[in-house]
């Protein structure tokens, strides 16, 4: 167990990269990176589709990436209704290296640019669950 | 190559909001209706492949239910899923079942009865056909998705919310002539630009009608559909591709990757181009989608979708008529039925039987059935004899 804790609704209750969770709370965004082959993943993963390795390192997601694309929901799936509005969004950090999650709530909607820079930042939430949001870099 | 697998017959149920009956009789709707089209019995059919989204059901492995109900046992059956592609994708391993030589007369039944479960809910479990893991607990949902790529192609290229607003309009007009709709209603562009807005920039209008329907394609052996009809209609060309699930594997979101590569298969195969194309059927589960698929299949140029429902180029007597059966849009998106109900609009179309809708002296007609946002693309191109 340990994924069951990530975001507003989690629906999967554990995985081999639930040291995620745990990194979120020491206040880090990361991917893994295959320490035989060097591929960089986000979502991190357990295996390397390239060469085959179950070698992964952590690695911390610090730059600083560029918004692909956004939309803020106005409706909200069941078990999302409390938090709306909120915008999802895909975030560029490097060629091959992307996130998806939520724009921070600071960022208000006349702001929110295609292009415009961001940050990976964790997030605490209520009982004691936790995830990431994109702030302004 | 071109005369080898035909489609004999074709069917579905009228779609609905609601179907008051369970899922074995909305089945038997769409089935009856391409059994007596291609005036075949039962024991005609030598194997039968069902084809839904299963987490509407209670109903665990459809497939041996619905071929009990339907008469169809003892022949095989088995369950394809390719979410809203699954009727597509059930198409395209029928014609490899055939091809093959296993069998010569193969039974494609799509279904989907949402009704079975709330609107919020229904959302709620599409929205899990995006990565559970690391996408759903963001609280995402499928027009979400559309509406990132809308965003996307707007600020790429300027298109406008009117013109998304457009093709609307378009789908209503053809879903009023469509008695199988489940929205018969024309829309004014100013109703679907005054509509609530669900996930910025999409609206209500801008979305699909979820629905309960059923449909159903006969495919056959050449040789023996030749025997059995007079109006066969060929498969020319198939192509299917995938992508990655999780948006994170996406380099743009201008358009759908698997609509382009599953296109250049299926032009390749069936040796035809896109202006070769008399009408086309495509996914448009949201307005946005319409648009990327004018350019993913090559009636446009990227960017220069907007210009062809501007010019109303993708009406009937167009360049390109898209839809004229109402869509996703007014038709109405019952998922597993779906690719079904699109193939059976453009053989009635092949076969100068459209009514209203027909496009005149129509040859060559294409399927786009797209399945998530765009992890499975089937396109289909389909010919007359």
């Amino acid at each position: 167990m340990g994924f069951e804790r990530f975001g507003t609704v989690s629906f999967t209750s554990t995985s081999k990269v639930d040291h995620f969770v745990d990194l979120l709370d020491q206040g880090r965004v990361s991917g893994t990176r295959c320490r035989k082959c060097g591929k960089s993943f986000f979502p991190p993963r357990a295996d390397c589709f390239n060469c085959f390795s179950a070698e992964m390192e952590w690695f911390e997601i610090t730059g600083v990436g560029q918004l692909i694309s956004y939309s803020t929901l106005i409706y909200a799936p069941t078990g999302f209704e409390e938090d709306l509005p909120y915008t999802i969004a895909l975030v560029q950090f490097s060629d091959d290296l992307r996130l998806f999650g939520r724009l921070s709530p600071e960022i208000k909607a006349g702001e929110i640019k295609i292009g415009m820079k961001l940050k990976a930042t964790p997030i605490k939430l209520p009982n004691g669950r936790v995830s990431y949001e994109f702030r302004e870099a | 190559m071109r005369q080898q697998v035909a489609i004999i017959g074709v069917g579905q149920s009228a779609f609905v909001r609601g179907y008051e009956g369970s899922i074995r009789e909305l089945a038997f709707e769409g089935y009856k209706d391409a059994m007596e089209d291609a005036n075949l019995t039962s024991r005609d059919i030598d194997a039968s492949i069902i084809c839904s989204a299963p987490e509407y059901d209670r109903q665990r492995t459809p497939a041996g239910l619905l071929t009990e109900y339907l008469g169809l046992n003892p022949k095989p059956t088995f369950y394809i899923e390719s979410v809203c592609s699954s009727s597509s994708m059930g198409l395209r391993v029928a014609y490899s079942l055939i091809k093959s030589g296993l069998h010569d007369v193969v039974l494609v039944l799509g279904f989907q009865k949402m009704s079975e479960i709330s609107s919020a809910d229904s959302q709620e479990r599409m929205g899990r056909g995006a990565d559970i893991m690391w996408e759903s607990p963001f609280g995402t949902m499928m027009p979400a998705y559309y509406a990132m790529h809308g965003r996307a192609h707007s600020v790429k290229y300027g298109t406008k919310e009117e013109d998304l607003a457009l093709i609307r309009v378009k789908a209503a007009s053809y879903g009023s002539m469509n008695p199988k709709a489940v929205y018969r209603k024309e829309v004014t562009l100013e109703q679907v630009m005054d509509s609530d807005v669900v996930s910025t920039p999409l609206k209500r209008f801008d979305c699909c009608a979820n629905a309960d329907g059923s449909s159903c394609i006969i495919v056959a052996k050449g040789e023996k559909a030749v025997q059995i009809t007079e109006k066969p209609v060929w498969i020319l060309g198939l192509g299917a591709a995938s992508a990655p699930l999780n948006m994170t594997g996406r380099d743009s979101l201008t358009g759908l990757s698997v609509a382009r590569d599953a296109a250049r298969e299926a032009y390749e195969m069936a040796g035809v181009s896109p202006g070769d194309i008399d009408v086309a059927e495509v996914h448009d589960c949201f307005t946005i989608a319409e648009l990327m698929a004018y350019e993913d299949l090559g009636f446009a140029e990227p960017g220069e979708g907007a210009t062809l429902i501007r010019e109303r180029q993708t009406y009937a007597g167009g360049k390109i008529p898209v839809n004229v059966d109402g869509g996703l849009l007014s038709k109405g998106h019952p998922i597993g039925a779906t690719g079904g109900s699109q193939v059976r609009t453009i053989v009635l179309q092949l076969r100068n039987e459209a009514g209203p809708m027909q496009i005149k002296d129509a040859r060559v007609g294409l399927v786009h059935n797209i399945g998530g946002v765009g992890i499975y693309g089937n396109v289909t191109i389909l010919g007359r004899g």
